[in-house]
């Protein structure tokens, strides 16, 4: 067995180049999975967006750090869950702290609050906020935004979001409820 | 989808419509588009979002972005998006607060006008 790797095997696994037009095939990929593992179509648009925004996530720190890794994307349906893990590689810097997972401005529409770990500390390695957009506010403003929007909004759109640090970087698990068990 | 831009005055304000899906790779276009109208010395803004297929948070950001733009100029960018997965964006990020979100670009229009 591969240390770090867990038992389960995954259904889908997928890596990419770092560029931003790959994040939509990625969110494709991740719907059309969670589609065969079960998951009810209510839901695919949560899984399409939050894995869109880890994705988009890891491919700004790779650029930043590490173009020519590539991000790693794991898709597993089994036990009546459908998990992704996206796992950028770029964090390795000790120094780094995990990103803090913000709590979503609005409850969840449905399923069970995140069981997150909430980690503290912001993360160096990813001073996105909103975007590339420089008029954006780095850590929040007289507009409202979270320090880090994409985290705020997979927190508010998985059932649970775990943030760990990997061997090479950081991973963020995000699980939804499924009926069947796609292999 | 690939994302489709276009622009025209109405009332002297200015609608962009915006076709197709917003995210980390499409956005950067939106963002130039927002920015040349300011530019141009374009300060009232209304963004039609009913054919936008998808929003993530790049796209908040231009958004947000355009609406720091307009307001240093005293202007304004509203949005129209009566989609729910589109508004369950703003909701969770509570950009709700920030954007007036409005059903149809006719009701952006007039709503701007009544606070002149």
């Amino acid at each position: 067995m591969i240390p770090g790797r867990s038992l389960t095997m995954a259904t889908v696994e997928m890596t990419f180049t770092p560029l931003p037009a790959h994040v939509r095939t990625a969110r494709l990929v991740a719907t059309a999975v969670a589609r065969r593992s079960g998951v009810a179509e209510a839901l695919l648009d949560e899984v399409r967006l939050a894995v869109g925004e880890a994705c988009s996530r890891a491919v700004e720190v790779h650029q930043e750090h590490c173009p020519a890794e590539p991000v790693r994307v794991a898709l597993t349906g089994a036990d009546r869950r459908f998990e992704v893990v996206v796992t950028n590689t770029a964090a390795s810097d000790d120094s780094m702290e995990m990103p803090t997972i913000p709590g979503p401005a609005a409850p969840r529409s449905a399923g069970p609050g995140p069981t997150t770990p909430r980690s503290a500390g912001p993360d160096p390695a990813t001073p996105r906020s909103a975007g590339p957009d420089p008029a954006t506010p780095p850590n929040g403003g007289p507009l409202g935004l979270p320090a880090d929007l994409g985290l705020a909004v997979i927190a508010g759109l998985a059932d649970d979001v775990q943030v760990s640090r990997t061997g090479h970087g950081l991973s963020i698990r995000m699980s939804w409820p499924s009926e069947g068990t796609a292999r | 989808m690939d994302l489709k831009l276009e622009h025209h005055t109405t009332d002297s304000i200015e609608v962009v419509d915006v076709e197709g899906e917003i995210d980390v790779y499409t956005a950067p276009r939106l963002r130039e588009l927002l920015i040349d109208l300011v530019n141009n010395g374009h300060y009232q803004l209304v963004v039609n979002m009913e054919k936008v297929e998808f929003l993530d948070s790049t796209g908040l950001g231009v958004l947000v972005g355009g609406l720091k733009r307009v307001r240093a100029h005293d202007g304004s960018l509203d949005l129209v998006c009566t989609q729910e997965r589109i508004l369950k964006i703003f909701r969770i990020t509570g950009l709700t607060k920030v954007f007036g979100i409005h059903d149809s670009v006719d009701e952006a229009i007039a709503a701007r006008k009544s606070e002149k």
